[in-house]
């Protein structure tokens, strides 16, 4: 084919200096040459926009696509940013009162808790106060019984001592005497059945 | 033993003593001796003690009474200790004293004192006795010098208790 091209060119017959050099124009080439590239180049552009045109035109579609929704994703992450940062400020904002609050709070809660406190421990001070008192008389009492009690236990024991030695011969006749005396006379000192 | 068996050999000693003719001074060395056995506890374990034959505790029985008690009262009592009834002693002869009483229409007035009763004394406690009860009865004292003073009389249920004993317990009681 090119062969066949290169018949259909006019021949050229080229003019050589003594240094073996062509004698045409250092940066034009020759008109023909020129129009012949001409067409050339445009052969191929028009294939060019014949068949890679679509799929360029379609890639540049999809390009310009994916470049409108990033940018409608960077529009939308922008919104929301700014939404957020919003919220921020405003919860910033509300940050002051928020601690205000709780501190407050926290006032009144401290505040109960020292009256509650001061009230349990005047309880606990009253309920030890007389439970002392309780036991301060409950000690005074069995101190009172036990000292009671031994004196019922020497008093017992002189009884004893004392009864017997208080008895002799005289004293116990005179006892037998009064109790034949009573029960004959029906006054019987005790009786039981 | 049960009641039966005890009135069996009540009974028995009964008539044996009422034959014999000494009813009365049997029946009083009897109740004397049973009063005497029941406060002492080593004698009272001696004697139903079963490890010690038969005939050694008769023995120590007629140590005991031969010479204070009458032949038929050492008999009887060697009798019974001598067929294994020694726990039953006492019962056997308070028994025997109840019926010996019953038999003179009589009650036993048990009367506890610090110190012996004169004749006389027990003449008119008898008296008195009876006219509290409202029966006559068969006195038998027993010398006890718990009572400190005074007496206590038991006549059937009915107990007059005018020891000292008695007033210093209620004082101890009131302390």
């Amino acid at each position: 084919m090119i062969a066949q091209l290169a018949a259909m060119l006019p021949r050229v017959d080229w003019e050589l200096d003594e240094q073996g050099v062509t004698s045409a124009h250092p940066f034009f080439p020759p008109v023909w040459e020129i129009a012949l590239q001409s067409i050339a180049t445009l052969t191929i552009v028009a294939i060019l926009v014949k068949f890679a045109g679509p799929a360029i035109k379609r890639y540049y579609s999809e390009r310009t696509e994916r470049i409108q929704n990033d940018m409608d994703s960077a529009a939308e992450a922008r919104r929301a940013a700014e939404v957020e940062a919003e919220q921020v400020r405003s919860s910033l904002g509300d940050v002051d009162a928020e601690r205000t609050r709780m501190l407050a709070e926290a006032n009144e809660q401290v505040a109960a808790l020292l009256a509650e406190g001061r009230v349990r421990i005047d309880e606990e001070v009253a309920a030890l106060h007389g439970r002392a008192e309780s036991e301060i008389a409950s000690w005074a009492n069995r101190s009172g019984d036990e000292l009671r009690g031994e004196i019922s236990v020497h008093a017992s024991r002189a009884v004893d001592v004392v009864v017997a030695e208080s008895v002799d011969d005289s004293l116990a006749q005179q006892l037998i005497e009064d109790f034949i005396s009573r029960v004959g006379a029906g006054q019987s000192p005790v009786q039981g059945g | 033993m049960d009641d039966a068996a005890i009135d069996g050999y009540a009974r028995a000693l009964f008539e044996v003593a009422r034959a014999d003719g000494t009813l009365d001074e049997v029946e009083d060395e009897l109740f004397r001796f049973a009063r005497a056995y029941e406060s002492n506890d080593s004698l009272r374990s001696t004697l139903s003690d079963r490890s010690i034959p038969a005939g050694k505790r008769q023995a120590i029985v007629e140590d005991l009474l031969g010479a204070t008690a009458t032949t038929t009262t050492v008999q009887l009592v060697s009798m019974v200790v001598g067929s294994g009834r020694s726990r039953d002693l006492t019962a056997i002869i308070d028994a025997l004293v109840q019926r010996a009483s019953a038999a003179k229409d009589l009650e036993v007035a048990e009367v506890r004192t610090a110190v012996e009763l004169s004749e006389d004394q027990q003449s008119r406690l008898r008296a008195a006795l009876a006219n509290a009860t409202g029966k006559q009865v068969n006195l038998k004292i027993i010398v006890d010098p718990s009572v400190i003073g005074g007496l206590v009389a038991t006549v059937g249920d009915v107990v007059i208790d005018g020891t000292v004993r008695t007033r210093v317990e209620q004082l101890k009681a009131r302390l």
